[in-house]
């Protein structure tokens, strides 16, 4: 396998398919945790180590529990529990291991177990066909490792604008969600660039 | 009137997407045709009314600690289901919601109402608060796509309405979902204070 492989997948996970702006996936941690540039930071990094682990770990459920035994239809189930206890364990161990990290990501991890875009990749692993594939869990934890990049992009971006809205003059009814959903629109219309773009 | 109030506060007063802000990524997501958003309402009712019938059932004996893990667990089932469902009996409606119907396990909606209402409140209402929220679900996902299957489209059920002009593609792609979501949201904000004024 060539590196080229994996390095367009990385660039097409983070800018043509990026899972915010044009999957749409993840959109409540990318409306609820943006209003600072530094809790976002703290977000987007808590997002991608927990997506690249559950690519990586959901991978091998896949093929070599579900697979084998032809329980493919306990996809779902099996998917949000291991992801859920996941991010339960991530959570213990970064508590007793680094405390300092604990405080600074601590309180976005429970918030990640319902995060879509973590089922998302899992999920879109699968429906790739990188279990059949060659050096498959290669591929799915780039895809996840990039998904996260992707995810924390336009989280800081995101945050990065409305930090400077604070300071704008909106008329009152559209404050709030409303100009962020706008504000938003006019991001993903940016990000539709990428997606002519032939790697 | 209890039973009532239960029923009708998802559709307006409390409406999950409108007002709460929850269950985001299915909204923009699938609201590309009036269709899409049709089934993906009534396959996120299905489950939400399902799953608030079992949580509200089991509600005594589930201990405190472990449930959030149950109530996934019972809405992932119910989601498999409709997955099987749809994938035998409707393999379009399948290919075109995707990845977007093993999803709903993660839509906050259902949990929220699993874990704020269903396991407080007893089996009737339940279902009406379930039927409720799911209605306040559809009718803003087909608002949505309407606007932006006719704008994005120029169509409407998969039949054209204007012959010879041309659609505003962005808007059936994902910018015209946040700004059609967006447009709504500000209109909502308007009525409510022209009303109160």
């Amino acid at each position: 396998m060539e590196i080229k492989v994996l390095f367009t997948i990385l660039i097409s996970t983070i800018f043509i398919n990026n899972y915010v702006l044009s999957q749409m996936l993840g959109l409540c941690p990318f409306l609820g945790v943006s209003k600072k540039l530094d809790s976002a930071l703290g977000m987007g990094l808590a997002v991608i180590f927990v997506m690249t682990l559950a690519s990586f770990i959901t991978f091998l459920l896949y093929k070599y529990i579900l697979v084998p035994y032809e329980i493919t239809f306990l996809r779902t189930i099996s998917f949000i529990l291991v992801i859920a206890s996941l991010v339960q364990l991530v959570e213990m161990v970064i508590e007793k291991v680094t405390p300092g990290l604990y405080l600074s990501l601590g309180i976005f991890l429970p918030l990640i177990t319902t995060n879509c875009a973590v089922l998302g990749v899992a999920v879109l692993n699968v429906n790739s066909g990188f279990v059949t594939a060659e050096y498959g869990l290669i591929k799915s934890v780039v895809q996840g490792f990039g998904a996260g990049i992707g995810f924390t992009l336009a989280l800081l971006l995101m945050a990065g604008i409305r930090e400077r809205l604070e300071l704008a003059k909106i008329p009152r009814n559209l404050q709030g969600l409303p100009i962020t959903f706008i504000t938003a629109g006019l991001l993903a219309l940016a990000f539709l660039g990428f997606a002519g773009m032939k790697i | 009137m209890n039973y009532w109030k239960e029923f009708t506060k998802g559709i307006w007063e409390k409406n999950p997407i409108l007002i709460l802000g929850i269950g985001m990524c299915p909204t923009l997501a699938v609201t590309t045709s009036v269709s899409n958003a049709l089934w993906m309402a009534l396959a996120t009712t299905f489950v939400l009314i399902s799953s608030n019938i079992l949580v509200s059932m089991i509600k005594g004996f589930v201990p405190f600690h472990i449930r959030i893990p149950i109530f996934i667990t019972i809405i992932a089932s119910f989601v498999t289901i409709v997955e099987l469902t749809l994938h035998a009996f409707q393999p379009d409606v399948y290919k075109a919601l995707g990845i977007f119907i093993p999803l709903i396990v993660v839509n906050c909606m259902i949990l929220g109402r699993a874990e704020e209402f269903a396991s407080k409140n007893c089996i009737v209402l339940s279902i009406l608060d379930g039927l409720g929220m799911g209605i306040g679900f559809c009718l803003t996902l087909v608002v949505l796509s309407f606007f932006r299957e006719t704008l994005g489209a120029n169509k409407l059920f998969g039949l054209t309405l204007i012959p010879g002009m041309n659609p505003a593609t962005a808007m059936i792609l994902p910018p015209g979902a946040f700004i059609t979501l967006g447009l709504m949201l500000w209109a909502l904000n308007v009525f409510n204070s022209r009303r109160s004024r």
